[in-house]
């Protein structure tokens, strides 16, 4: 009988280890609780301001979506703020995807030679060149590019030499290293036994690169090429150095133009806080929000497929 | 006198490590001459001297690390960019082993199955047409024609003929890698070198794969690589047992399994340890 009690009294004691588990479970419930509590303020905040151009200042969404110029401080003929964010939105689009569909290419390529053909070479040579294009800071890229790019493509085109086309030669360089060692980790995650399956069938390296590992790292690459669309979207610093930041339609890529991220960086130290020109900049800042948001979720998309395949 | 004999040809047979196949009916297709594979500087395999009869299955056995699969995977080059492989490989009379072989034409001939079975992750059809194609064969009528061949050959048509368009990666472990044969004979190849091909496998999928082997024996010519004494005893004429990177005994299988000439196959071949 003695024993039994013992027993029951040691198995329901909480040991220090069931103690130290709770503790555990509560840090790590409260780091998570504290990042959702970030996120949420961070898109309450900016979506509270952002709205505030449309309820308070009673501007319309389809003025603001389609409107051709912009410049908060002045109203135009019917009394209306000229709000129109359209040169922007298609600035900030055209740019992503001019400089993804010339990063690509070049992206895939060099991991296909780091990670199929050279891993030697690749892993001693290119994967430290990758991370150091990385960890240079967006203000350098700027820099060369305003110093480089901008005269050449002055020169080569005529204009000023602000324009879309040396902001996608800027990006491109800037999300290369980004596209380049996520379509690495794609490849890598291809299984050893695709390629030993194709070699052994008689086909050669090429046809097993193109054929195979290619197919079955797709989903793995368009993510790349998402994250790379991701970043080279919410760009601010570099862009804004060579793109010119004239509110204007761009006209050709060689015309100075401006992207949500250059205006937003331009225009904020100049307004009020509460007046309609600070709303409409968090406005644009609303919508670059969403369009992150939209990125992850297609990236969460992809994957997903990538899964069921 | 006659011990003495006997010692002897032991002896010169560990020397050579040399076995004709005698069989008339079944000539030699492809030998191996002083092969001897490195990685890096550790060697892997030393003197592996052996002849493959065609039309015929021969076994590899032997504990594992015994150096069986890296020399399987030499025959048909599959290690070119892994290992160094030195010595010849001789198929058909020619030397395949040499820096002027095109590897690519060379595979089509000599086909691998692996461990592991390892469908595309493509259509069953997909996945047999793929060398096909690589190859130039755009005729439907015609892949249509091999795909259906191959798959009857490998005991898989019965199963699969209404849902070739279904991914390859839903079929069950036995019929992927039975589609993995399928896949490798697509191409006509001479020989079939298989690695362990069983040894993913449950017992029945294990057995209904051994009868397919022993069908296709009548055109292909087998090497194959397994862990399963009793496999090999069920399914090759010849048997090479492997120890450390070397052939130590190579004879027909009944020979081996009965009258083992060295007591390290013996002691394996009746389970005392490996």
């Amino acid at each position: 009988m003695k024993s039994t009690e013992q027993l029951e009294q040691q198995l329901k004691r909480h040991s220090k280890a069931a103690k130290l588990e709770i503790w555990g479970k509560v840090v790590s419930f409260s780091a998570l609780l504290l990042i959702v509590a970030v996120v949420v303020a961070i898109i309450g905040f900016v979506a509270s301001k952002g709205l505030a151009t449309f309820f308070t200042n009673h501007v319309s969404l389809w003025d603001f979506l389609s409107g051709k110029s912009w410049n908060p401080g002045v109203t135009d003929a019917h009394g209306k703020p000229e709000v129109g964010a359209l040169p922007m939105i298609v600035g900030s689009f055209l740019i992503t995807i001019l400089s993804a569909i010339i990063a690509t290419p070049f992206a895939i390529g060099t991991a296909v030679f780091m990670n199929e053909i050279s891993p030697n070479k690749g892993a001693k040579i290119l994967q430290p060149v990758t991370e150091l294009l990385v960890g240079i800071p967006s203000v350098v890229y700027g820099f060369i590019g305003l110093s480089v790019v901008v005269p050449v493509t002055r020169t080569l085109f005529g204009g000023s030499g602000f324009g879309i086309l040396s902001g996608t030669c800027v990006l491109f360089v800037m999300i290369l290293p980004t596209v380049t060692s996520m379509s690495v980790d794609a490849l890598r995650s291809v299984p050893r036994y695709y390629r030993e399956a194709s070699l052994a069938l008689g086909a050669t390296q090429w046809q097993t690169i193109y054929k195979v590992i290619l197919r079955a790292a797709t989903p793995g690459l368009m993510t790349a090429v998402v994250f790379g669309m991701a970043r080279a979207f919410g760009e601010a610093l570099a862009v804004q150095m060579v793109i010119g930041n004239a509110a204007l339609m761009p006209g050709s890529l060689v015309d100075p133009a401006s992207t949500l991220t250059s205006v937003l960086t331009t225009g904020i130290g100049n307004t009020v806080m509460g007046s309609l020109q600070n709303n409409a900049l968090w406005s644009l800042a609303l919508v670059l929000l969403l369009m992150s948001l939209i990125f992850n979720l297609i990236i969460r998309l992809i994957g997903r497929k990538g899964r069921l395949q | 006198m006659f011990l003495n004999n006997d010692v002897t040809a032991k002896t010169a047979m560990l020397e050579r490590h040399i076995v004709q196949p005698a069989d008339p009916e079944h000539p030699t297709i492809l030998s191996t001459e002083d092969l001897h594979v490195y990685y890096g500087k550790k060697e892997a395999i030393a003197e592996g001297d052996l002849r493959f009869a065609s039309n015929q299955i021969t076994a590899l056995i032997g504990p594992s690390g015994s150096g069986k699969s890296t020399f399987l995977r030499s025959l048909n080059r599959m290690n070119d960019r892994i290992a160094t492989v030195t010595g010849k490989i001789m198929y058909r009379g020619i030397d395949i082993n040499q820096p002027d072989i095109d590897v690519y034409e060379m595979r089509r001939r000599v086909g691998m199955v692996f461990q592991r079975p390892n469908p595309f992750a493509k259509s069953i059809y997909d996945n047999i047409a793929f060398a096909l194609r690589l190859r130039g064969v755009t005729d439907k009528h015609e892949l249509d024609e091999i795909v259906e061949t191959s798959l009857k050959q490998a005991a898989l048509w019965n199963q699969v003929k209404d849902e070739l368009n279904k991914s390859a990666l839903a079929l069950s472990g036995g019929q992927a890698q039975r589609l993995c044969i399928a896949r490798a004979i697509a191409v006509k190849p001479d020989i079939l070198l298989l690695d362990e091909p069983a040894s993913a496998l449950d017992p029945v999928s294990t057995s209904q794969l051994e009868d397919t082997l022993l069908e296709l024996k009548q055109q292909y010519s087998i090497i194959i690589v397994t862990h399963n004494m009793q496999q090999a005893g069920r399914i090759s004429e010849y048997t090479a047992f492997f120890n450390q990177g070397r052939v130590l005994e190579y004879d027909t299988t009944s020979h081996i399994f009965t009258n083992p000439q060295v007591q390290i196959t013996s002691d394996y071949v009746s389970g005392n340890f490996g």
